[in-house]
């Protein structure tokens, strides 16, 4: 099991050099001119000079490269501006090291994604094995239908529509914003509970739907047959040996959606003005603030990786052949 | 419906340990089983799998239930055992087990009957064991199932019929995990599990198809081994007949859902009255045969039960077939004088068999 996850931790991190060394040599190497686009839109003349100075354009790409890599290792000075290790870029839009941005905006990405995940893995599992041990019933159809529809809809409309509804009418729910869970932990929840139920209903669709044909596959097994003859309660079949075969298909994609998510929900965190991940890529885009654009390609792409580990040894939690392979 | 007595020879060694006398009802068999009807319904029609089924098993003996594949053998025994979806399936008829009524017993009950008193294997022990549970967690839960032992005896028990399906050093391999064993010590295992509740009742689904030859013959070493020991009837499906004259006391043959011939071994084997026994009898190797004599295979293939042929349901792939048997079901019974006569012959033995033809045609045939 140790030399399993050292295994994939070697794997994860030759992963992070691959995507450092590919943003790197697609946002330094390939445009013509670098500090045009790292100065962003207000740029002036003395700036630009600056940049250029800073972040060494005269010298050759790989002497560029060099610095960008020992810069996380060891930190890196642009001019009087100090970038402490592990330093992925200073922001001159920001006027700071792109990490702090990053530490300071991953939180709100955290908290949108942990709460959202238990209310769409709570409902969409259980609503998907309820309607797997009903397959056929009207229970399994009104469900699918309901998740139909649940998976269909765009969070930029639920979003909107369930705002101005449920908060601004109605005032059942209050208004949704982001305040940091060690403030105000009533209000931490208070305010992300809209953006957590809007990202919730489209992604528990998707989780029922799954959930519900992996159980049903699952119920179909020999195994299952073999428990059901031994005269176990239909509890017992269920919840100690058929949801194990129902698991994996069900977490392989929840590590995809969690390395999506903690990279930043663009669209709910746009939607409900979320100060986090997504929000700030689509500023940086918008500001042509490319040493940003780089940090948060470089923290999607590292919480893809690190959910996939995460991934990998439950795979083995759950799966003792995976153990041994 | 033909009541069929049952053999008296093996009695002596077929009683349990405790003695037949302990018995409340000799009289009656272990399993009776009366114009069982198992039905599936698909979006094609209904599936007559099981079309009025009647055999009987006394305790303590070996019944071999023999056919091809889709003749209704499974289906018979996960009817017996009530694992067929009730919203997909109908099942009509009578399964009285040690005067319990198994068809139509409420769920709950069946379930305190299986695992304890009515177990199964079945023919690929590698997908039919959890792969995701020790094999001694597997056992164990059985056992603790139906009994009110605790962690650590279930435990012990586990380790203990481990050690009696023969597995070394069992104490130590209850932590393995199925894909840990070898085809044959899983089928061993299997074993153990099923019979950790010392059951009335084993029911053996092709528990030999899916191992080598060797193993093959070791699994049912240890079948018959416990068998003596405990005094578990067995019901054995199979295909190979080879294997049904080496364990079993009465042969049934089914065809497209139903017995063609039902008998002891000896006289289903020795003297086979139906065309399809001779078909299968005839398809099989034997190391006593002639080398150069071809195998002959029983021509065609088995029909749909969605719409099984009118009259003998064999009759399509049967080289004797006569007018009558596209037109009337033959009933199991002794066989005839003459066609459609309707009397019986005394006939050697108590085998019956579901044919339309006369006794002469069939010495001829078989001659």
């Amino acid at each position: 099991m140790l030399r399993f996850l050292v295994r994939r931790l070697l794997g994860a991190a030759l992963i992070l050099f691959i995507v450092i060394t590919a943003t790197f040599f697609l946002f330094f190497a390939v445009p013509d001119d670098p500090a045009r686009l790292s100065c962003g839109k207000t740029c002036t003349p003395d700036t630009l000079a600056a940049i250029r100075a800073n972040l060494g354009l005269d010298q050759s790409v790989p002497a560029q490269y060099w610095d960008y890599l020992s810069g996380i290792f060891v930190g890196r000075d642009y001019g009087e501006m100090r970038c402490d290790a592990p330093c992925l870029g200073y922001s001159f839009v920001n006027s700071e090291p792109v990490l702090d941005t990053l530490l300071d905006r991953f939180p709100a990405t955290l908290s949108l994604a942990f709460g959202a995940s238990v209310i769409f893995l709570t409902v969409g599992i259980g609503v998907g094995v309820v309607a797997a041990l009903n397959r056929g019933g009207w229970l399994d159809k009104t469900t699918m239908a309901l998740s139909l529809i649940g998976a269909s809809v765009t969070i930029q409309f639920l979003g909107v529509i369930a705002r101005y509804v449920f908060v601004d009418e109605l005032r059942w729910l209050p208004k949704p914003e982001y305040v940091p869970l060690l403030d105000d932990t009533p209000g931490w929840a208070g305010g992300l509970l809209l953006p957590w139920l809007t990202l919730a209903v489209v992604q528990a669709a998707v989780y029922t739907r799954l959930t519900r044909s992996s159980m049903v596959d699952s119920l179909q097994e020999d195994y299952v047959r073999t428990v059901r003859a031994k005269g176990l309660t239909p509890f017992q079949v269920t919840g100690k040996h058929a949801w194990r075969g129902a698991v994996t298909p069900v977490l392989t994609v929840y590590g995809i959606e969690l390395g999506t998510l903690l990279g930043g929900a663009v669209v709910t965190e746009t939607t409900f003005n979320i100060p986090g991940i997504g929000k700030l890529a689509v500023s940086s885009v918008a500001n042509s603030d490319l040493p940003m654009i780089m940090g948060v390609v470089l923290i999607a792409a590292g919480a893809m990786v690190l959910a996939n580990v995460v991934v990998d040894a439950l795979y083995a939690v759950i799966d003792p052949r995976v153990r041994l392979s | 419906m033909t009541a069929v007595q049952s053999t008296k020879k093996n009695m002596a060694d077929a009683a349990r340990g405790n003695g037949a006398a302990a018995d409340p009802a000799p009289a009656e068999p272990l399993l009776d089983v009366a114009d069982l009807k198992v039905r599936f319904r698909t979006e094609d029609g209904i599936v007559k799998a099981v079309d009025g089924l009647t055999f009987r098993l006394e305790r303590g003996r070996t019944l071999g239930i023999v056919g091809e594949s889709g003749s209704g053998k499974s289906v018979t025994n996960l009817a017996l055992l009530g694992l067929h979806n009730p919203a997909r399936s109908t099942i009509e008829g009578r399964a009285r087990f040690d005067g319990i009524d198994l068809i139509g017993a409420p769920e709950r009950r069946l379930r305190d009957l299986r695992g304890r008193r009515l177990s199964m294997i079945f023919q690929d022990p590698l997908t039919a064991l959890s792969p995701y549970y020790t094999i001694g967690e597997q056992i164990a839960e059985t056992y603790r199932r139906h009994t009110k032992a605790d962690r650590k005896a279930a435990r012990a028990r586990a380790v203990e019929m481990l050690d009696r399906v023969g597995i070394p050093q069992a104490a130590r391999r209850i932590r393995d995990y199925p894909h840990q064993f070898s085809g044959g010590m899983r089928q061993r295992a299997m074993i153990a599990m099923a019979l950790v509740c010392e059951p009335d009742l084993l029911i053996a689904d092709e528990p030999t198809t899916a191992l080598d030859v060797t193993v093959q013959a070791q699994i049912l070493d240890l079948l018959g081994e416990l068998q003596r020991d405990l005094g578990t009837a067995i019901i054995l499906v199979t295909h190979d007949l080879g294997v049904v004259e080496d364990v079993a006391d009465d042969v049934l043959v089914m065809y497209a859902g139903r017995a063609v011939e039902y008998g002891s071994t000896a006289e289903v084997l020795d003297t086979p009255q139906h065309p399809y026994t001779w078909g299968l009898l005839s398809s099989m190797p034997r190391l006593d045969g002639d080398v150069d004599e071809p195998l002959r295979p029983v021509p065609g293939s088995p029909p749909s039960l969605l719409n099984p042929p009118s009259g003998c349901a064999f009759h399509p792939r049967c080289g004797h077939a006569v007018e009558l048997c596209r037109t009337e079901r033959p009933v199991l019974a002794r066989p005839a004088l003459a066609p459609g006569s309707g009397d019986a012959v005394p006939w050697p033995g108590n085998g019956v068999s579901a044919c339309h033809l006369d006794t002469a045609t069939r010495e001829g045939a078989t001659a």
